[in-house]
């Protein structure tokens, strides 16, 4: 056997391969909130389905959509491998489960997951297969350049025919799929709400044991460096992120 | 007498490795609260003797909590309530009376069952023979000082060399990973001038040994580190998986 597949073979590669692709998602996360963010303004879309676009159609970033799709299949596929084998470790299990203080999260890695990967498939039905395939509404924004006053009308699904910015006579016009519209209606619905945010109590769980934890596996377990993954784990990825998505759908329900 | 315990048992009895085990109990009456824990099977081994029934067999060897032979999960605890304990070390007085104790073997797919409590861990001396050692000359006990190595890395050489092999880490992990085990193994050379000649080659040839033998994969719950008497440190864990990815990925 070659270095490399007796590195990703063994159980320590099998680690390896969980932890770089769990803090690839975790970098996706902060772009994806940050990006987001712009659900919050008062603009009628505008700012955010503009972002839409750009995500959606800028080559480099498509590139790397793909590598995040893949990094959810690699991590949750590998998560299943790595669980049926730890399961073959104990056949006969202890008639008092053992208490060891470990925190709950570490122990549910598996269950908190799964919620994380229902939760994606939900949300990749509601607003990404939606979008790519054409089914979200259309807007125009014009917009006047001199006072940057903007007013939208709804278009058509016969008027539009492919995202459009033009200038005409001192107005912009943005002709783009409206899935600010999409987002805003689909949150009206208090149950997908509920279920939104308790998917990102779960993404909290499971992000306050695993962003730390990549760092363990990589071996990055440094008495100066390690506190501060550490904090970031809990704080960041385990309370802010989480917190941040959570808003959202909360914001559409309650506007 | 006054101050005397009763207590009831529930131990695992398992014929031997291919017949299924199960708990039976027994009571350990007038149990005195500074007899260790092995003493007090002692006195209700002594008692099913007298019976003409088999006794409980369990391992032990040194007593002193030094050679890592004593076992058994007490209470869903490996080496029981105490910290930093071995179960030789732990007396009665951490119980009290009335208690009810189930007393359990390592659970591990690679310890198996021996006999009642037994558990063969010949899996850990495999792993050492892989790598354990330091195969090159390093010619007598050197002068003090001849060998500049500081105090800190000393140190933690000798905290991951204080591991007695019990497999203490495996019984209490849910994966029943030995990692806690082979870091400490690996990192006892790694620190040291005297293992640097073999140092990737030894993390390799452990590793793999280790995944061999059908140990889990760690899950970084730091169960182990909880459970270990000897207080071996998850840091060594960390540092395993740098070894081990050295040797594979950037060092050969």
């Amino acid at each position: 056997m070659s270095n490399f597949s007796k590195a990703f073979s063994s159980t320590l590669g099998r680690k390896l391969i969980m932890s770089l692709t769990g803090l690839f998602l975790c970098s996706f996360l902060i772009i994806h909130l940050i990006g987001n963010f712009q659900l919050f303004k008062n603009d009628d879309g505008l700012g955010f389905n503009q972002y839409a676009h750009f995500m959606t159609h800028f080559t480099p970033i498509k590139v790397v959509s793909y590598l995040l799709y893949a990094s959810i299949i690699v991590h949750s596929v590998w998560a299943i491998i790595i669980t049926r084998k730890n399961r073959a470790a104990r056949p006969v299990a202890y008639a008092i489960k053992p208490k060891d203080g470990s925190i709950w999260s570490s122990r549910n890695m598996g269950i908190l997951g799964t919620i994380i990967f229902v939760f994606i498939v939900v949300h990749m039905s509601n607003f990404w297969y939606k979008y790519h395939q054409g089914y979200t509404p259309y807007i125009e924004y014009q917009t006047d350049v001199k006072t940057g006053a903007t007013t939208s009308r709804v278009l058509d699904a016969s008027e539009f025919k492919q995202y459009t910015v033009y200038v005409e006579n001192g107005v912009e016009v943005i002709q783009t799929e409206d899935l600010y519209k999409e987002v805003a209606i689909a949150f009206q619905q208090w149950w997908l709400v509920a279920f939104y945010v308790l998917a990102m109590a779960a993404l909290a769980f499971h992000l306050i044991h695993g962003f730390q934890s990549a760092f363990q596996t990589l071996g990055w377990n440094h008495r100066k460096y390690f506190p501060i993954a550490k904090f970031l784990g809990v704080w960041g990825f385990g309370l802010l992120i989480p917190i941040g998505f959570a808003l959202m759908p909360l914001y559409f329900l309650f506007k | 007498m006054s101050g005397h315990m009763n207590l009831t048992l529930k131990v695992w009895r398992q014929k031997n490795s291919t017949t299924p085990g199960k708990f039976v109990t027994y009571k350990a009456d007038e149990i005195s609260p500074d007899m260790s824990f092995l003493e007090m099977l002692d006195v209700v081994n002594e008692d099913l003797v007298k019976k003409k029934e088999d006794p409980i067999h369990f391992d032990h060897d040194c007593r002193e909590g030094i050679c890592g032979m004593c076992s058994l999960v007490i209470n869903g605890e490996p080496h029981g309530p105490k910290r930093a304990t071995t179960t030789c070390q732990l007396h009665m007085r951490s119980f009290s009376d009335k208690d009810t104790i189930v007393i359990e073997p390592w659970r591990a797919t690679a310890f198996p069952v021996v006999k009642d409590l037994v558990t063969n861990r010949s899996s850990f001396d495999r792993i050492q023979q892989a790598g354990g050692y330091v195969s090159v000359g390093t010619g007598g006990v050197p002068d003090a000082n001849e060998i500049p190595i500081s105090k800190v890395i000393a140190d933690e050489a000798m905290s991951s060399a204080t591991c007695i092999g019990c497999g203490a880490c495996v019984a209490a992990c849910k994966n029943a990973s030995a990692m806690l085990f082979v870091s400490a193994k690996i990192s006892q050379f790694a620190l040291l001038p005297q293992g640097q000649p073999e140092r990737y080659a030894r993390a390799e040839a452990m590793v793999l040994q280790m995944d061999e033998e059908g140990f889990g994969g760690c899950t970084n719950t730091y169960a182990c580190e909880a459970q270990c008497p000897k207080e071996i440190k998850v840091t060594n864990i960390a540092r395993m998986n740098r070894e081990f990815f050295n040797a594979e990925l950037i060092k050969s």
